[in-house]
């Protein structure tokens, strides 16, 4: 008798929910465990983690600013794992959304005052969807490989935001970073550090959840996704949905960028590139490329960075909450198998049939 | 300074810089070759920085902190290796994944390997020995070609392993069953090779590499330990794998021609000139002639079968039962 695994005739559902979860827990019970090997105390510290960023309104408030980016990477790069298009280029189409709504706030003056926040937020989620669109648009066209070029993309506009915050538009005084946004530019903060974005996030999960599970568009998507020759046949192009898919991907990125810095940097500078693009797709991925489910997942990634902020003051090693980060994503992608395969042991009997 | 002198320093900052980029390059290029994509490689670089560094820090042993930064390249690659190739997962979101705890990793154990009287950070630490450079007399001294003689043994050892990787990969028996594993996985077991074997040995060979190739920048290149040293090299490496199209040989050609580009802006601040172009754009045009080289290959490749294409399964799972 031995192990083998066997293709399930459908998608177990309650493997689709039960995987996350018991990877989650193993991924503590792991991180717990890197912990004590290093001499530092496990529970002391998932203690400190919990207290930093849920352990005081203000703390809470940090977290929830932090989810809202997170949450709206994690939409983005969803949408085109949706098709099985590996954007892995939401880091820089949030880096080009910033870009694009730093362009107006310092250039577009001539705008009254009401109009300079809407127009910068269009122009930056354009851009977002521009630097999204091209490759899409290489990929439809030439089927050139997105992870690559999405990959490349980044760090060209990371590289390219670098050159504007050090050289093209840096504010005259300091030695880095634009001249922040005129004040009644900011997106206007609701509940301490909680921001107004947060409205723009939760619309565009349901707007994001009805498109998706509601719509034939959705259903398009799903589709190529699943078996693209299929979706071929039923007359669905999909040069058009793959670029279609990108231009929003792209644009949601950039929204997160529009929104974080109109709402908290209120300039371009360093640390643009903040790490939330790559974030977004271990939140795409764990919460199995559901908007709604997204929403807990963004919380959680940013309470490992708020409260790995507080581990930092009670000198504590703070890299413990990218450890985690990581870590959480290894046990969900070796459980993934089982929604889609089961475990069957194979008697002596069916051996010899093999 | 003639220009005879500063080609000889560019030269010699450029096998500096490209030595650890080669390892890792070399690395990639096999473990793609058989058919599985690694994109970890940034956060096993930056372990296998940090393994070399901790152990020469703490052993002064040189050779066994090369063979850390080996082991523990070789281990973060076998949980890929276990995720891609036993688990069947998805190859890109696996390699972020090792990538960002790799990342993690490094940064925590650099904040706890250290010395208790700095607060068991690695950081600012010194170590009492490093790969220097080694001149062989007489070679070392004629202009341009004497910055090759001048090097580190780290670099001397790639002059053996580069033309031998060619010649293992394309003239040997065992180079041609790691082509076919990643060229055509069914064809492959139907002649009885185990493709999960191959990708296996080849994914923690890959690993070892990359882990040499951190080794390379916290032993040789800038002796020292700092969170994130590795700098988005492990990204150039991805990059650099294409620029070769999958060949061991060319590997050379995209590391001198990158590491060329990122020591032209140190040198020239070195020798006082001023920059025409802004040194940030000199740091992102390996990505942006990728992104080029990607795309020119790609279409080319489709209007006819050349021989710039990928390993055909790459990045694909493989199982033998599978219909």
């Amino acid at each position: 008798m031995r192990l083998g695994l066997e293709k399930r005739d459908y998608r177990s559902t309650r493997m689709t929910v039960l995987v996350p979860i018991v990877s989650l827990l193993i991924s503590f019970l792991l991180g717990a465990i890197v912990l004590a090997i290093s001499n530092v105390n496990p529970l002391q510290t998932y203690g400190a983690m919990l207290k930093g960023a849920f352990g005081s309104q203000t703390k809470i408030q940090y977290t929830i600013a932090k989810t809202i980016p997170l949450l709206l990477c994690g939409l983005a790069v969803g949408i085109a794992f949706r098709l099985k298009f590996w954007n892995i280029g939401a880091e820089g189409q949030y880096v080009a959304g910033v870009i694009g709504i730093t362009w107006v706030m310092q250039f577009w003056t001539f705008l009254p005052n009401m109009l300079l926040l809407p127009v910068g937020m269009l122009i930056g989620v354009l851009c977002g969807a521009f630097w999204g669109g091209i490759p899409g648009a290489l990929k439809a066209q030439w089927s050139v490989d997105e992870t690559l070029t999405t990959l490349m993309m980044n760090y060209i506009i990371i590289g390219y935001a670098e050159y504007l915050y050090i050289n093209a538009w840096k504010a005259p005084r300091g030695n880095m970073g634009t001249v922040r946004y005129p004040e009644f530019a900011w997106l206007p903060r609701i509940w301490g550090r909680v921001h107004s974005g947060i409205y723009f996030a939760l619309i565009l999960v349901v707007i994001l959840w009805f498109v998706l599970y509601k719509t034939r568009w959705g259903f398009e998507l799903n589709m190529i996704g699943k078996n693209r020759r299929a979706a071929q046949c039923q007359g669905v192009s999909i040069k058009r949905n793959i670029i279609l898919a990108m231009l929003v991907s792209g644009g949601i990125a950039g929204l997160a960028g529009v929104i974080d810095s109109a709402a908290v940097t209120h300039q371009l500078t360093k640390g643009v590139n903040s790490g939330y693009g790559f974030t977004g797709i271990i939140i795409a991925w764990m919460s199995g490329l559901n908007p709604f489910v997204s929403i807990m997942v963004a919380l959680i990634m940013a309470a490992l960075e708020t409260g790995s902020d507080a581990l930092q003051l009670m000198k504590l090693p703070a890299a413990m909450g990218e450890v985690m980060q990581g870590l959480i994503l290894i046990p969900l992608l070796a459980g993934s198998i089982f929604t889609e395969y089961k475990l069957v042991t194979h008697t002596s009997h069916k051996e010899a049939t093999v | 300074m003639n220009l005879l002198d500063f080609i000889t320093r560019l030269l010699a900052a450029t096998l500096a810089m490209g030595t650890s980029l080669t390892y890792a390059t070399l690395g990639e290029v096999y473990t793609e070759k058989t058919g599985i994509l690694n994109l970890g490689m940034e956060g096993t670089m930056l372990m296998g920085a940090l393994a070399g560094f901790a152990t020469a820090f703490n052993t002064g042993n040189l050779l066994l902190a090369l063979l850390m930064s080996m082991l523990v390249g070789a281990l973060l690659s076998l949980i890929h290796a276990f995720l891609c190739i036993t688990m069947r997962a998805n190859q890109v979101v696996a390699g972020l994944a090792i990538t960002m705890f790799g990342t993690g990793l490094a940064n925590f154990l650099g904040q706890r390997l250290g010395p208790a009287t700095n607060n068991f950070n690695l950081t600012g630490m010194n170590i009492a020995n490093k790969f220097s450079n080694i001149a062989i007399p007489g070679l070392s001294g004629i202009p341009i070609i004497g910055a090759l003689f001048d090097v580190s043994l780290l670099t001397y050892a790639l002059y053996a392993i580069l033309p031998f990787s060619w010649f293992f990969m394309y003239k040997t028996k065992h180079g041609m069953v790691v082509r076919a594993v990643g060229e055509n996985p069914r064809t492959a077991a139907a002649m009885g090779i185990s493709v999960t074997k191959i990708r296996y040995l080849y994914t923690l060979i890959g690993g070892m590499f990359a882990g040499l190739g951190g080794a390379c920048l916290s032993l040789s290149f800038i002796p020292s330990w700092n969170e994130g040293m590795t700098g988005g090299k492990g990204w150039i490496v991805i990059a650099l794998v294409i620029f070769s199209t999958w060949n061991p040989g060319r590997v050379v050609i995209g590391t001198l021609v990158f590491g060329g580009i990122t020591s032209l802006q140190f040198s020239l601040q070195a020798a006082g000139l001023k920059m025409v172009i802004p040194s940030q754009f000199l740091g992102f045009s390996p990505y942006l002639i990728t992104l080029v080289v990607l795309t020119a290959m790609t279409i080319i490749n489709q209007k006819k079968k050349g021989s710039f294409a990928s390993p055909s399964a790459l990045g694909v799972s493989f199982a033998i039962d599978d219909k």
